[in-house]
């Protein structure tokens, strides 16, 4: 690397006598300084003031960012937790956290500005060409490389002591076994669970969340009710998780008699109130942003629309089956029952459903 | 004249125009309209609210909802509304509607609240509907509890109205609206007539206390800080995710334009 560097006429002499001397072999795959470019000086190059005013401006963005880790240090003890401040777009909030952040991001921002700005304005900016390096080592290195790894696997004797060799090998063959064993951990395979839920004949309707038996004449036409089996507490208390209260999750919607167009059967509603699952046939969010007046329930998650007055049929969205319906009734004291469970699964489809 | 032909040649003279035109016609409209509306209608104190209400309906109401209230093409039956409803759209500033559309919604109400009271008292004559709450009704929501009322907010409310009370979209250019601005009175009085698409919750199925404990939970959402700084909305991922791609990710290319441009 003697004369390649003359392009550059701002090259220091005296840092290139300072390099320590490289051997012939490592100096071919350093970059070497392009030819045929025409190479642009930049001020700082040229005009000696002007580099002594860029290495002021890096001196002091670093020296900047010293000072916002102080401040950080000293409104993390000085500024009252409590404090609030009202900040323009931001609303009122804590002055603390305000300036932890500012502070913070400010001393690392600038001494990354401070490490552009210096990179940019006063290390060299040589054009360079990088070749790549030859992927095939030399035939002596690899002549060299095969010689070491047969004399390892003479010294080690590998090949003449088979029982070592058969034991290892039999050790590396069981060692996956317990990754195997572990995967047992994702069953048991569910076995009615997903076809079944907690609804079943004569249990009472009862509103989410208060627990409350509920009367058909108390519900007006447009009403909406979230509601679970009366058993519900029970049956999550005695199986310690929340899935039953997932699955049997239902919604009680009262539309005139004469706005329902069809139904999963006969009679399933009672005076037109009606019972759905609340749970979404495509991946099973609860659902329950009912518009009353176009008897369309709305999925949050991906939009799936039903239409609650023509068997739950999914009318626009992802989904591809219908909301299941509960069949209700009322019991001899006038309170809403279920006539029986879910006739088919509710939720999100899986991959032994069927049809 | 040549300073003026100068700056419509400037790059942003267009846009300050546009502003300009806009400005002038929005404010036209508004005195146009403020004009042409009954503000409030003048009626003698002896008369009782009934009759009150009759003539407001006459002059405000009929036009869309027909003479008595029996509805038109272009508003709704009032005869089984009551109350309630009619308190909630006409003091939260829904009706008189401005104009027709998918949603009806909020603004500056155009009846004082005298008047507004008077009308539900006449539209109440038409049938039964519910009754405006009472008084000790819609203050039990200051004894009532905040986290009780979270879980029924977050079982019957949230899933239109969002976890923070922000609002959401609906179906077809509707939406459930912010409930910042909503008293707890209009809110009681919506859960119980369930306005526009809204379906109605009845006080058997979700009782006074619950609608005391969820009226609660909404004054607390609405007077808690955002310790964090910016609320972007309180809608969620889509306004956070939509500030990193565009503020976090533009100042990353800025940084990298400025890494990698040319130096003079």
């Amino acid at each position: 690397m003697t004369n390649n560097f003359d392009i550059n006429n701002t090259f220091d002499p005296d840092q290139e006598k300072s390099t320590t001397p490289i051997s012939k072999e490592i100096e071919t795959s350093l970059p070497k300084p392009a030819t045929g470019i025409d190479h642009y000086l930049r001020r700082t190059d040229t005009d000696p003031k002007a580099a002594k005013r860029a290495e002021r401006q890096v001196a002091t963005l670093f020296g900047l960012s010293s000072c916002f880790t102080l401040v950080f240090v000293i409104s993390f003890v000085a500024i009252p937790r409590e404090k609030k401040v009202s900040v323009f777009a931001i609303g009122v909030t804590s002055l603390q956290n305000i300036v932890l952040g500012v502070s913070f991001g400010l001393a690392i921002l600038l001494i990354g500005i401070g490490a552009i700005h210096w990179a940019k304005k006063l290390m060299s900016d040589v054009e360079v060409v990088q070749e790549r390096k030859p992927i095939q080592p030399k035939a002596e290195v690899q002549a060299e490389a095969l010689e070491a790894f047969r004399v390892g696997a003479e010294e080690s004797g590998f090949g003449s002591r088979k029982l070592i060799r058969r034991s290892l090998l039999g050790a590396l063959a069981m060692f996956p076994l317990p990754f195997l064993i572990m995967l047992r951990d994702l069953g048991p395979a569910p076995k009615g669970e997903l076809r079944t839920t907690a609804w079943q004949e004569d249990l009472h309707i009862v509103t989410d969340i208060t627990y409350q038996k509920i009367r058909p004449e108390d519900i007006p036409v447009g009403n909406l009710i979230s509601a679970m089996p009366e058993n519900i507490l029970e049956i999550l208390e005695e199986q310690q998780n929340l899935n039953e209260r997932g699955k049997s999750a239902i919604l009680l919607v009262r539309m005139r008699p004469e706005d329902i167009k069809s139904q999963q059967g006969p009679d399933w509603d009672y005076q037109g109130i009606v019972a759905y699952s609340k749970i979404c046939t495509h991946v099973g969010c609860p659902i329950a942003l009912y518009e009353q007046r176009t008897h369309h329930l709305l999925c949050p998650c991906h939009q799936s629309t039903f239409d609650l007055a023509d068997s739950g049929q999914p009318i626009f969205g992802p989904a591809a089956r219908r909301l299941p319906q509960l069949a209700i009734t009322v019991d001899d004291e006038g309170y809403l029952i279920a006539r029986q469970g879910f006739q088919e699964p509710v939720g999100p489809s899986f991959w032994e459903r069927g049809a | 004249m040549s300073a003026l032909y100068k700056f419509r040649r400037r790059r942003g003279a267009s846009v300050l125009v546009l502003f300009f035109a806009l400005a002038v016609v929005s404010l036209g409209y508004s005195g146009v309209n403020n004009l042409i509306t009954p503000a409030s209608a003048r009626i003698g104190s002896e008369e009782t609210l009934v009759t009150k209400g009759s003539a407001l309906f006459a002059e405000g109401c009929s036009s869309c909802h027909g003479l008595n209230g029996q509805g038109t093409s272009d508003g709704p039956n009032l005869s089984a509304v009551g109350a309630a409803a009619v308190h909630f759209q006409v003091s939260s500033g829904r009706m008189p509607m401005a104009a027709p559309g998918a949603q009806v919604m909020r603004k500056k109400p155009s009846y004082n609240e005298e008047e507004t009271i008077a009308l539900a008292a006449y539209v109440a004559t038409f049938g039964p509907g519910p009754a405006i709450p009472s008084e000790e009704q819609i203050n039990e929501w200051q004894n009532a509890s905040v986290s009780e009322g979270g879980e029924l907010f977050r079982t019957n409310c949230a899933q239109c109205h969002n976890f923070a009370g922000s609002g959401g979209a609906l179906t077809n250019g509707k939406y459930a609206p912010s409930l910042n601005l909503a008293t707890p009175q209009q809110i009681y009085e919506a859960m119980l007539t369930g306005p526009q698409s809204m379906p109605i919750f009845s006080d058997k199925t979700l009782t006074p206390e619950s609608k005391a404990a969820i009226i609660r939970y909404i004054q607390e959402l609405n007077k808690s800080e955002n310790p964090g700084g910016m609320d972007l909305g309180r809608v969620g991922p889509v306004t956070e995710g939509l500030f990193l791609w565009v503020i976090g990710i533009g100042v990353l290319i800025i940084f990298s334009i400025w890494i990698g441009a040319r130096v003079r």
